[in-house]
């Protein structure tokens, strides 16, 4: 007997993809995105900005969902996430 | 909002030639910022009508950061300066925003009467147990125990249960929140600003600076990740059981929502009694 089954709508929903986006100059390198994020997506760099603090890298961007926790946490306003339809759309 | 997932742009609404903002590296202040901007943007208010105030203390600089009507106040007076704006201007919506220091040590006696006579304003106060700004001294939140920069050996006056003291006065709307809860807090201010009467939103945020440092979180990060083992979410409790020990439990959630006439409803009503329309005078007070 199986206890699982496949979503009837499986292959309509197609998984969303975020794009991260970093302002360099903001980030202070807190780490909240880092910490929060449920995909573990960001992760802190050697890169530092201009007052030495240290940037963050999007190292594994290909398992953003968009869900966008990391833009609501981040307390500089600094990281921003769009998915690729935005992406299409705003280059048309 | 776009996508799947909630995010408005509050680029708008920031003063973009000054940020990057003041505030240390993992202030929670720009993330309760960030979720009083977007729960404005979802509440779908005119934003013409809308007034931000904020008193002195980091919390205070907020009224410079957001690119709506707003004014930095003296220190303790963001309520008063809220209540003239209102009552000459009704059509406001009027937000204050401001430190837990600020609005409930020398900005107290206006807290709580405000609370009293249901004046219709919204209070965003961002608790982070210390005056940041001047140099982390304790204020009347700072748990006991709690080490500050004027309590060395540990802090032995008794803290304000904040949501207690303002349920007791009168406010209609009590919710408490911290800076990591981004989505349920932006959901609260949400429910606040379209509450009438007094609605009080506490936030919880880190002062890694100032308080963390002094309390074993040493960073923005630590206090979070303290918030996040620690939170309890507990809709409905009664705000006397809310008060916050050292590094102890923090209830969090929506304590009081009740209906209760305004200070404007009852002014209203009083002096049209008073005063019935035919024969009332035209003055400034008693124009509806
Ligand atoms: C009349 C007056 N008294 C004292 C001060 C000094 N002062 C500036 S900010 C502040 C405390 C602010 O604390 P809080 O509201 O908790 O804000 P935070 O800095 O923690 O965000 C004090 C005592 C002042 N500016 N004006
Ligand atoms: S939350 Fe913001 S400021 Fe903090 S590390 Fe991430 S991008 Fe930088
Ligand atoms: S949008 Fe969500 S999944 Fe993508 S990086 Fe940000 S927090 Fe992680
Ligand atoms: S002193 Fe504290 S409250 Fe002030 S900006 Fe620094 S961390 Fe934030």
């Amino acid at each position: 007997m199986k206890y699982w089954r496949k979503p009837l709508d499986q292959d309509k929903v197609k998984p969303v993809h975020g794009r991260i986006h970093l302002l360099p100059e903001r980030c202070k390198g807190c780490g909240f995105c880092v910490k929060f994020c449920p995909r573990d997506v960001l992760e802190e760099s050697e890169r530092v900005n201009k007052k030495g603090y240290h940037l963050i890298d999007a190292v594994r961007e290909d398992e953003c969902v968009a869900c966008g926790l990391c833009e609501a946490i981040c307390p500089d306003f600094a990281i921003s996430v769009t998915t690729e339809d935005e992406m299409e759309s705003t280059s048309v | 909002m776009n996508g799947n997932h909630e995010e408005v742009n509050i680029e708008g609404l920031l003063r973009a030639d000054r940020i990057p903002h003041i505030w240390c590296p993992g202030c929670g202040l720009g993330s309760v910022l960030r979720s009083f901007l977007s729960a404005l943007i979802k509440s779908e208010l005119p934003l013409d009508k809308v007034a931000v105030v904020s008193g002195i203390g980091c919390t205070g600089r907020t009224a410079g950061y957001v690119k709506l009507d707003s004014f930095h106040t003296t220190h303790g007076r963001a309520i008063p300066f809220a209540t003239g704006l209102k009552l000459a201007n009704p059509e406001l919506k009027v937000i204050v925003f401001s430190g837990d220091g600020d609005l409930s040590s020398i900005g107290g006696n206006h807290l709580i009467h405000a609370a009293r006579r249901n004046m219709d304003m919204t209070i965003i106060c961002v608790n982070n147990f210390t005056y940041g700004m001047t140099g982390g001294q304790a204020a009347p939140t700072t748990p006991l125990n709690a080490r500050t920069s004027t309590t060395p050996y540990g802090n032995y006056e008794i803290p304000f249960n904040i949501p207690y003291l303002i349920a007791a006065a009168g406010a209609v709307y009590v919710s408490r929140w911290t800076a990591m809860h981004v989505r349920r807090l932006e959901k609260s201010i949400i429910e606040a600003i379209h509450k009438k009467g007094f609605s009080f939103v506490e936030a919880i945020a880190p002062c890694p600076t100032q308080y963390g440092r002094k309390n074993r979180q040493a960073t923005g990060l630590t206090q979070m990740n303290y918030y996040r083992d620690n939170s309890i979410i507990n809709h409905g409790a009664d705000p006397r059981d809310v008060g916050i020990e050292l590094n102890g439990p923090i209830n969090v959630g929506k304590f009081v929502d009740i209906d209760r006439a305004t200070f404007s409803d009852l002014q209203a009503d009083i002096l049209d009694k008073a005063f019935p329309p035919e024969s009332k005078p035209q003055t400034e007070t008693t124009r509806t």
